[in-house]
């Protein structure tokens, strides 16, 4: 048998160690904290130091002479318009066919490669569409860049898309079919606009997800010094061109590679806190 | 000590002409409370800005069973909380009025929660056994307790906890299996020796056989007469014949007030107030 | 799918036909109006294409790395050269770098986002949960590219003046902390590797602490469980669960790219010292893909995005399934009071 006195020792111990973890604890997520703050910090600091509108609007130009980001801003809009133009519709469908038709054998197996396919590391899909477009086409394209980058949203659209529509209550569903709708016309009518605002913020986080891209796009879309508009022709993009600054060994390069970080990470925050803002909720 | 120090108001006389009877014997008497297990003297609770219980005052003595019923959102299972502080888990909620057990105050600043649940055990509503072994939920307590010394000690306690709630027989040869691989009532019993094993003083029961067949229901039913032999057992019950078979006194609850205490024969037969005996005939509720 | 479960037999939709009998009316036209049968077949041919998407993108990397699965067999896995001019290429340091900056990532990161994600879930109130909450979702969404350029320009420079020393200094008779303090290495890597996973794992763990029935933490507080006490029984329900969550951030690990290219030093080398600097997998593929000359060198290439693949999405694969099984069996849910 254990003494009143030993429980009472046993039981300041214990409180001790509750409070011991308890502050652990929140150190961790103040260190978290911390690190997103040092990094947003230094990306501002020499980022604001570095940007004016003569960068924004220029192309590259070699050590010494300035230059800017403007085609790699471009290039990066082409390229996020066509990965979105593929990407979204095809993401959305998929979500749709596992809202809607997701209790079978095969689309567990859609559900469950989908959901694999987001842990896919993103130079893998680079690899891929480089064996069968860049390959075949004999040259890097904004097309085959686009192509990547879709792939990466497909599964990330699809799978929120899915979600969303399993929140839309399943009375306002048969309601619609009560009246005799066809189930087409319940799913594009109905539950797709109710639906819609939550399909919406996961095809902007998808966007900002894929806007931040590097790996696909350094053997499909390759890069280039100069403004395109033209999908069978190399382009750059913002992440590349950082990419490049940032390894070279020139100071002003390095400059430059701040400043168009801030650029990227500016769209990327603003689509995160606008969704945020809208939802208060998490996705 | 008759005074509580803590967020208590000062014990006034009731005003309520319909708690004239059971008050009378809740007058602010210093002894009188000392001799009560678990006494409660004007506790008002909120879930924020919303009152859910108003006024209590409620005297429970030593090894017998007290019934709470009433209406189901009547504050019931919300009084039965506060006794052992769980109302503390939820945010935003807030007491007044003072709890003590065994004259101690529960809500006095620097009390210290764990040993107090530590000795007022608790059953739920829904059993909850956690997903270890049959043996590891019994010795829970009395590992983090610290309670035991030595592997022999604790398979005693863990055999005389599973024995007092009538598992033994059922789960001896077993102890190293899932605790979810138990029947819904063998769970419940096992929650139930899961709070003896700490040997608490006290044992609060918010509804512990709603869950259960009737079989089940019953062996519960009889542990509990079993128990009081030993412990003070509260037990929330919305079934008015289980209040009835298993307690010595009942308590009746309607709207976040104690309309009534007595004993359980008298309350059932013929209680002092008219909105009692409405809910007992079946009049509402 | 019925289809594809042809045994089960299905009540009498059919026209006479026999229930085992594969019908596509069923399948594609159970209403019987034509709208939801084109519907139905446009979204099913959707997620058709994406299961294709999937097998060709395994076909083409498996044909095109065949010249160097030919020439290397399974030695290619084994082979510590790597020379683009001898034409000798083994995958052995790359696969070291790989395993090793991972590894480093989880034994950083894991305690730290359980730490993150117990304070979230446990023990924060409210109105400090949720903004921190959204601030540590932030680090998610910051470009791999930009943890990179940060990581050369920050981190690694603090690395060498004050961290490496500190190690080499104290614990040098490791074989792990000697060598040359450059900032520039597998240790650097590693960590700029926690700092991206964390995010994810706490973001799992934190859906899964979350899942666990509030009737789990009221038994441990009713029985005199400190606070403490009552979240290491949420983590005993959650355990399958934060399994996962692990399991997830390492094939997260394991696959990033920029980043670890940009600070891991690029050298296919194995060295036992974590200061040495190294090579992973993605981050040669990001380095040599442009540059490769020669079908065998391309080739080599492609091998090792096929093995990428097939590891991280066995390892996602794995993952998935451990949190599924939780979410599953966590149908308890909160204890209904009176």
């Amino acid at each position: 048998m254990t003494s009143d006195s030993q429980i009472k020792s046993a039981a300041n111990h214990r409180r001790t160690a509750s409070s011991v973890m308890t502050t652990l604890t929140a150190i961790c997520a103040f260190f978290a904290v911390t690190i997103l703050a040092l990094i947003i910090g230094y990306i501002a600091l020499r980022g604001l130091s570095a940007i004016s509108f003569q960068f924004l609007t220029d192309t590259p130009k070699p050590v010494g002479e300035g230059g800017g980001i403007g085609n790699a801003i471009l290039g990066s809009l082409v390229l996020l318009l066509l990965a979105s133009v593929i990407g979204l519709p095809f993401g959305i469908a998929v979500g749709v066919y596992l809202a809607e038709f997701g209790d079978g054998r095969f689309a567990s197996v859609v559900r469950f490669v989908t959901d694999t396919l987001t842990g896919v590391p993103s130079i893998v899909i680079g690899v891929f569409v480089y064996t069968i477009i860049v390959l075949p086409m004999r040259q890097f394209s904004a097309f085959a860049g686009g192509i990547a980058l879709a792939i990466v949203m497909i599964p990330i659209v699809a799978r929120t898309t899915e979600e969303m529509i399993r929140l839309v209550p399943t009375s306002l569903r048969e309601g619609a079919l009560a009246l005799g709708a066809p189930q087409w016309k319940v799913t594009t009518g109905v539950v797709l606009p109710a639906a819609a605002s939550g399909i919406a913020t996961g095809a902007m986080l998808a966007v900002a997800r894929v806007s931040g891209e590097t790996a696909p796009l350094l053997f499909t879309a390759f890069g280039s010094r100069f403004f395109n508009v033209y999908l069978d022709q190399p382009i750059a993009s913002l992440t590349v061109q950082i990419y490049n600054y940032a390894i070279s060994p020139y100071d002003e390069w390095h400059a430059m590679a701040w400043a168009a970080t801030l650029v990227l990470m500016t769209l990327i925050l603003a689509i995160n806190i606008t969704v945020r803002f809208f939802t208060r909720k998490k996705i | 000590m008759a005074t509580p120090t803590s967020t208590t108001a000062p014990v006034k006389p009731p005003t309520d002409a319909a708690q004239e009877e059971q008050t009378s014997a809740l007058q602010d008497d210093g002894r009188e409370r000392a001799a009560a297990k678990v006494s409660v003297r004007d506790l008002d609770f909120f879930y924020g800005r919303a009152q859910a219980l108003h006024k209590i005052s409620l005297d429970v003595s030593s090894q017998i069973v007290m019934a709470f019923i009433g209406p189901s959102g009547c504050g019931k299972s919300t009084f039965l909380r506060t006794l052992n502080r769980m109302n503390d888990t939820i945010p935003g909620t807030r007491v007044e009025g003072s709890v003590q057990i065994d004259g101690q105050d529960v809500y006095a600043p620097g009390t210290d929660v764990v040993e107090l649940r530590r000795r007022v055990g608790m059953v739920f509503q829904k059993s909850n056994p956690f997903p270890k072994s049959i043996f590891d939920n019994v010795a829970y307590g009395l590992r983090i307790n610290k309670l035991t010394s030595g592997k022999s000690e604790l398979n005693d306690r863990v055999e005389e906890a599973l024995t007092n709630a009538a598992l033994w027989p059922e789960v001896k040869d077993r102890l190293k299996a899932s605790a979810l691989s138990l029947s819904g009532g063998q769970q419940q019993r096992l929650c139930i020796a899961r709070a003896l094993a700490v040997r608490p003083e006290v044992i609060l029961m918010d509804e512990p056989a709603s869950a259960l067949d009737p079989m089940a229901t019953q062996k519960i039913e009889e542990l509990i007469v079993e128990l009081k032999r030993q412990f003070t057992i509260i037990i929330v019950t919305h079934n008015m014949q289980q209040a009835a078979r298993v307690s010595d006194k009942t308590a009746f609850f309607w709207l976040g007030k104690l309309v009534e205490v007595n004993s359980t024969e008298r309350m059932f037969t013929n209680p002092n107030e008219k909105l009692t005996e409405d809910y007992i005939t079946g009049r509402f509720g | 799918m019925q289809n594809l479960q042809p045994n089960i037999p299905t009540p009498a939709t059919t026209h006479g036909a026999s229930a085992r009998a594969w019908n596509w009316r069923r399948t594609f036209a159970p209403t019987g109006n034509t709208g939801d049968t084109v519907f139905r077949l446009a979204l099913f041919g959707a997620a058709f294409f994406l299961m294709l998407v999937v097998l060709v993108m395994i076909g083409a990397m498996a044909v095109n790395s065949l010249p160097s699965l030919r020439q290397f067999g399974f030695g290619f896995l084994t082979s510590r050269v790597w020379s683009p001019i001898s034409g000798d290429f083994g995958a052995l340091p790359f696969i070291y770098g790989t395993i090793v900056s991972s590894l480093l990532a989880l034994l950083i990161s894991v305690p730290l986002s359980l730490g993150i994600a117990i304070f979230l879930v446990e023990q924060a109130p409210r109105g400090v949960a949720r903004p921190v909450g959204f601030l540590v979702e932030l680090l998610a969404a910051i470009p791999s590219v930009v943890y990179g350029l940060w990581g050369i320009f920050v981190l690694a420079p603090f690395l060498r003046e004050w961290i490496e020393p500190f190690l080499a200094r104290w614990f040098g008779w490791l074989p792990l902390f000697r060598g040359n303090v450059t900032g520039i290495g597998l240790f650097t890597g590693g960590i700029i590797l926690a700092i991206m996973i964390t995010p994810i794992i706490t973001a799992v763990v934190r859906d899964v602490l979350a899942a666990v029935p509030v009737s789990q933490r009221e038994a441990a507080l009713a029985l005199g469980a400190t606070k403490w006490e009552t979240t290491r029984v949420v983590l005993n329900n959650g355990a399958p669960g934060i399994a996962g969550a692990i399991i997830l951030g390492l094939g997260r690990a394991i696959g990033e790219t920029m980043a670890v290219t940009m600070v891991i030093g690029n050298r296919a080398q194995i060295s036992a010292s974590l200061f040495e600097p190294a090579y992973t997998i993605a981050s040669v593929l990001a380095n040599e893909f442009t540059e490769a000359t020669g079908e065998l060198y391309l080739s080599a290439l492609i091998e090792l995005g096929l093995i990428l693949f097939l590891v991280t999405f066995t390892v996602n694969g794995a993952a998935r399934l451990l949190v599924w099984s939780v979410a599953h069996r966590a149908g308890g849910g909160a204890v209904g009071r009176a």
